[in-house]
């Protein structure tokens, strides 16, 4: 591919380390479904192993197996599970609570709904050392304390004392990485912990598992994110349907993939060395619930598809913010600009990036120029007319120029309503609405197939669907009414990588088909990168940089920008 | 303008596919509301004899296979007597709840879609509403006016409503805040398209489980007011009247109250389990 | 939508809980406000619904009186009204009416010529100590029955879930007579009739709570079981806690909201109940009192029942908002 980012120390590629845990030949089936296939690693002392996979693929349930929690209704088999001597397979419930906890630690994602709301902090870090008889209330009072604060949480008497919701996401995922570390376990297993992380916190996290990994901790990090793997990972696993399909070492896997899924995953992922190019080689063919792999022979000729872009007239912008300001009045009676003197101007055929982390005001900016809300202060304007001060009745008329497509679609679809109706009753709103029954339908089939599905969707009911055929469905909606630009708000945020390649390439294909122009929200940067010409940096409500994107990326002049791009945890690519 | 093929298609596959499967939990209850049903329409198909034929010889007469029930103090047959006592039951809690769902949906659409001072208003009404007991506002009703036909199905009707109305409010708030209407707005459709192709489907779609509840309770409340000698007045064989008869007898011809009360109990319970199963297929086929 | 709430709690701000003493206590004053406005409210109706008795209230009371409905003249009317207050000012009446209500006085019977409260007097007590039992009882029933079969495989979910769904529906005469004949006349454990003895109650309190015990524990099961896939409680799990403390220590807390919500409304309908359990049992109450006040039309000792019954049931909920909020530290906040 291009050039190398900047990575830490290349792991030695002979195994080194003690070895904690060995699993041979793991198989767990859910009644007749065998949903993890054979998987055999070593977990090493001082070492990070990680296995990386997309949904259904089987890590979140071997993670779960390492504990003993996989699940009701399972069946676990394999040669060998052995930590440090204890034979893991022949396990009671009994005999497992001694090991969880003080043997094996383990963290789950976004501690908002992994640690008890109702509880103290401190007690929730404490009840480790309570389960396992360590300590007297005052000493494990003192313990919960000294937790916090080795794990960077400020004011650490202070936090113990408050509930998980009173803090920040980040201090809270600290929280529950100092539960897991309370008794000092060799082995700690992390499933998905910077997932649902804005990217600084995602980098302290991870600082903070390499910290402990530093000090001779074992640590197994499941995550279906290769970025994150290569800042902590020595080794790692890919899985695929229950299958591995790669293993070796960090650098083998993510620089010299031997197996065409890794090598395609990796390539799927968008990033500035992306930027112009189709995520999925063309051969692929688009749509199904399955990714189409293997792919065509890796050619690198066939791999880098440009794409065809129709020219951008800056003289006419299609959408202009001006100054808008939304101000909101919380629960405190304190005054808040959601939204600060925020002004940019989009043009048809062209991604203009909206970037920021959660409370950045991107959202609300988007439902702004939506006209969903009214600014405080500031005003949109729409091919150069008044567009937010409009009122309802003069507005609707106008509402088919602008479409919008969304994290979770499928909450944004009619229940009731088939595939079939939701588009058609789309373009009835449209600069063209279908004159008779068969047209509609007519229509709604092309769409359909514009968007890489088919004719038999048209009956299907939205919660039938895959993540990535909804968000197909929302696409079709957007454009059934022909707008001239889109308001794209995460749209791939909630989607494995594979499908959001997919996705993504549907959108830059549309947009060299019919020049149809994105607002594009996210708050992933390699997204952010690889879809758009120019990129707003938003902070607090307020913009902070902005440009082409490559003047964003490259020459960031504003420190948080800076920031924000030395946390992004980087995938090196070399050829 | 929209198309009219799909829409249609969809009802129908979705009323196809209520085929309700015949598993006991659904065929019990099912078999018992369509027995009621055509106690309440003919009667005269489930019994031979006659609700007020007094049979001297024959009288306080344990359940037996010539009287199912048993028969009481005049050697009436209590079987046939609770079979012809179905039409006027039913027909209490149908009116009833007929009056009680009116006054539900129209509080709870206009306190829901309103919003702002109107929904506080409402609201505040309800709370009142909900400091009275349905049975203490129909003892309250029925000291003014007398014990009667009308003021029992007025009085259950009244009384429960207010339960019915937060319920269909709560629907109601749940809908216009979904995201699909604010996808509808965003597409450019005008706020009364909106209410009607969204809001009101959806909101109504509890309905069917709410009405079958209300009927089983209404029934259930109207046979309680009868048990303590307040209903309709004798020799009416409607259920909660030979509930009350049978109350001196409890002690030693238990069949002249239990018999009448195991088929109210059935009854409420058949309709409540039926209208929940019609529910979930409603839901179920519509997602 | 989250970045409103994002916006709303910057991380600078936030610091523990700023005198939630103060807060709270400006909750709780607003919420006893409310309270006695709405049992103001109710009384106005009671009020009112006593002007509905048709013909005028003073030819009601003398028809029963008398025992006979006839056109009485206005000079055989004039006594009653003038002593029953009748022929002052409406807005006086009503004034009078509520006003008394604060000092105690919840008007005059139409047919003892005495004051409501005397008449329903001592027979009060015994219901409200049948209701409060009967509620505690179904609370223990309740979460019995939940910690016993919530999530613990196919056959004893459906078992719970199934026995509630009965019980809940039950009418309360119902199961007052099967009890009453099986366990009291058939099998004579208990007895016929009790009064207010504490053995003598047990049959009524478990009328009143199994119906309850049903429909508390729908609301929580349902509950319970999805707080039991909450990711927080496989954190538990993973320190090492076992199933019964997980069950105690961490679900039961989050799931018994909504019925705590309901325990308010509940007290209403338990009220309700005991009118029919005590006549079943034919234990003392105001049962009795207000069966007989119904025959006889006197609708001033009705209405006074049923506004008693109404501030039990205000009562209830205002402490039930206080109790809710101590459990669910969330709300106080806001």
């Amino acid at each position: 591919m291009t050039e190398v980012a900047v990575t830490e120390q290349i792991a030695v590629d002979t195994a080194t380390g003690t070895p904690l845990l060995t699993v041979a030949n793991l198989r767990v089936s859910f009644g007749e479904t065998e949903v993890v296939k054979g998987i055999s690693f070593t977990a090493r002392l001082g070492r990070c192993l990680a296995i990386v996979g997309e949904s259904g693929s089987g890590k979140s349930v071997t993670a779960r197996t390492l504990v003993g929690l996989t699940g009701p209704g399972s069946q676990v088999h394999a040669d060998k599970i052995d930590l440090a001597g204890a034979d893991l397979t022949r396990q009671s419930e009994r005999s497992w609570r001694a090991i969880r906890g003080r043997q094996i630690g383990f963290i789950l994602q976004d501690a908002l709904v992994s640690l008890d709301q109702l509880r103290r902090v401190g007690d929730e870090v404490a009840e480790p050392l309570k389960l396992h008889g360590w300590g007297t209330r005052a000493s494990r009072s003192r313990k919960a304390v000294e937790l916090l604060s080795s794990v960077g949480v400020p004011e650490p008497e202070v936090k113990a004392r408050q509930r998980p919701y009173e803090l920040s996401g980040g201090l809270r995922q600290r929280a529950l990485i100092a539960s897991a570390i309370a008794l000092d376990p060799k082995l700690i297993v992390a499933d998905e912990p910077t997932t649902a992380l804005d990217v600084t916190i995602q980098a302290q996290v991870l600082d903070l598992l390499a910290e402990s990994k530093a000090g001779g901790t074992s640590i197994i990090l499941i995550s279906h994110d290769l970025s994150v793997v290569a800042r902590l990972a020595d080794e790692v696993i890919v899985m695929r349907a229950g299958e591995v399909v790669e293993h070796g070492t960090a650098h083998q896997v993510l620089h010299q993939p031997r197996h065409e899924y890794t090598r395609a995953l990796l390539d799927a992922i968008p990033s500035e060395h992306t930027r112009g190019t189709r995520l999925v080689p063309a051969a692929a063919a688009p749509g199904g619930t399955t990714p189409p792999y293997p792919p065509a022979k890796p050619d690198v000729s066939e791999k880098v598809v440009p794409r065809t872009r129709k020219a951008i007239d800056r003289d006419r912008p299609v959408l202009q913010a001006r100054n808008i300001t939304q101000v909101f009045r919380g629960p405190d009676k304190v005054d808040r600009a959601v939204v600060d003197d925020v002004s940019f101007e989009l043009f048809a055929g062209e991604t203009l990036g909206i970037v920021g982390e959660s409370g950045s005001g991107k959202t609300t900016s988007a439902r702004i120029v939506l006209a969903l809300l009214r600014p405080t202060s500031g005003d949109v304007l729409l091919h150069g007319q008044q567009w937010s001060a409009l009122s309802l009745a003069q507005r609707q008329p106008l509402r088919k120029q602008i479409g919008v497509i969304y994290q979770d679609p499928l909450s944004y679809f009619d229940p009731r309503w088939p595939v079939g109706r939701i588009l058609t009753d789309a373009l009835s709103t449209g600069k063209r609405p279908p004159s008779s029954s068969a047209e509609a339908r007519a229509r709604a089939i092309r769409l359909l197939e514009q968007v890489g599905l088919g004719e038999q969707h048209l009956a299907s009911a939205p919660l039938r669907l895959s993540g990535g055929q909804r968000q197909r469905v929302s696409i079709a909606r957007a454009l059934a009414p022909e707008p001239e630009v889109i308001v794209c708000d995460e749209p791939v945020s909630a989607l494995d990588v594979s499908i959001q390649a997919q996705v993504l390439d549907l959108l830059t294909g549309l947009q060299d088909e019919l020049g149809v122009g994105y607002l594009f929200i996210s708050h992933d940067l390699g997204v952010i990168h690889h879809m758009s010409d120019r990129i707003l940096v938003m902070k607090d409500g307020r913009v902070v940089e902005s440009g082409t994107a490559d003047e964003v990326f490259e020459r960031p002049q504003d420190p948080y920008t800076q920031r924000l791009l030395t946390a992004l945890p980087r995938l090196a690519q070399a050829s | 303008m929209s198309s009219i093929s799909f829409p249609r298609a969809g009802a129908l596959a979705r009323l196809g596919s209520l085929r309700i499967p015949v598993r006991p939990g659904t065929a019990v209850p099912l078999l018992i509301v369509l027995l009621v049903t055509v106690a309440a329409i003919a009667p005269g198909v489930l019994t031979h004899r006659s609700p007020t034929a007094i049979d001297i010889e024959h009288t306080l007469l344990p359940p037996s296979l010539s009287h199912p029930f048993g028969t009481d103090d005049a050697g009436r047959d209590l079987y046939t007597r609770v079979v012809y006592g179905a039409r006027e039951s039913l027909g209490i809690g149908l009116g009833a709840t007929g009056l009680a769902m009116s006054i539900a949906l129209l509080l709870g659409f206009i306190a829901g879609l309103a919003g702002g001072l109107v929904d506080v208003v409402i609201n505040r009404i309800l709370e009142v509403a909900f400091a009275f007991p349905v049975l203490l506002l129909a003892l309250l009703l029925i000291a003014i006016y007398g014990p009667s036909l009308t003021t029992e199905i007025v009085a259950v009707g009244i009384g429960s409503a207010p339960g019915y109305a937060r319920m269909v409010r709560g629907q109601v708030l749940n809908v216009r805040k979904a995201a699909y209407v604010e996808a509808a707005a965003a597409l450019g459709h005008r706020r009364h398209a909106v209410v009607r192709r969204h809001l009101f489907p959806n909101a109504m779609r509890p309905l069917v489980a709410m009405i079958t509840l209300g009927v089983g309770q209404s029934i259930v409340w109207a046979s309680g007011l009868a048990f303590l000698g307040l209903g309709v007045a004798p020799p009416s064989p409607e259920w909660g009247a030979l509930l009350d008869y049978g109350r001196e007898y409890i002690t030693t011809s238990w069949w002249l109250e239990i018999m009448p009360g195991l088929v109210i109990v059935l009854v409420a319970l058949s309709v409540t389990a039926l209208g929940r199963t019609l529910q979930h297929r409603l839901e179920g086929a519509a997602r | 939508m989250s970045q409103v709430a994002e916006a709303t709690v910057p991380v600078a701000s936030r610091r523990p809980a700023a005198r939630p003493s103060a807060r709270t206590a400006r909750l709780i004053l607003v919420k006893i406000v409310s309270a006695i406005l709405v049992l103001v409210a109710a009384a106005s109706v009671t009020f009112f619904a006593q002007l509905l008795v048709p013909g005028s209230r003073a030819v009601a009371i003398l028809n029963q009186q008398t025992g006979r409905a006839q056109l009485w003249t206005p000079a055989q009317l004039a006594p009653v009204n003038h002593e029953f207050g009748f022929d002052k000012p409406l807005i006086v009446q009503y004034l009078d009416y509520v006003g008394g209500l604060f000092r105690g006085n919840l008007g005059t019977s139409y047919t003892q010529y005495r004051p409501v409260t005397q008449v329903i007097g001592a027979e009060l007590l015994p219901s409200l100590e049948l209701t409060a039992a009967s509620l505690v009882a179904a609370w223990v029933l309740a979460i019995a029955a939940i910690l016993l079969t919530a999530k613990r495989g196919r056959f004893f979910s459906a078992l719970g879930s199934t026995w509630e769904a009965l019980t809940a529906s039950l009418p309360t005469y119902w199961v007052g007579v099967v009890l009453l004949v099986v366990f009291a006349v058939e099998i004579r454990i208990f007895p016929v009739i009790g009064g207010t003895s504490a053995w003598g109650t047990v049959l009524p309190v478990l009328t009143l709570a199994i119906p309850l015990a049903g429909f508390l524990g729908q609301v929580t099961r349902d509950e319970f079981e999805k707080v039991l896939d909450q990711p927080f409680i496989t954190t538990a799990r993973t320190r090492g806690m076992g199933d019964t403390a997980v069950r105690l220590k961490h679900a039961l807390r989050h799931s018994v909201l909504p019925a705590i919500t309901l325990s308010g409304w509940a007290m209403g309908a338990l009220i309700s109940g005991a009118v029919i359990a005590e006549n079943v049992y034919g234990r003392p109450g105001i049962g009795q009192v207000l069966v007989n006040a119904v025959n006889t039309r006197d609708v001033p000792t009705v209405s006074g029942i049923v506004l008693v019954v109404a501030g039990v049931y205000v009562i209830a909920n205002l402490l039930v908002d206080i109790a809710y909020a101590l459990v669910d530290p969330r709300l106080r906040a806001s």
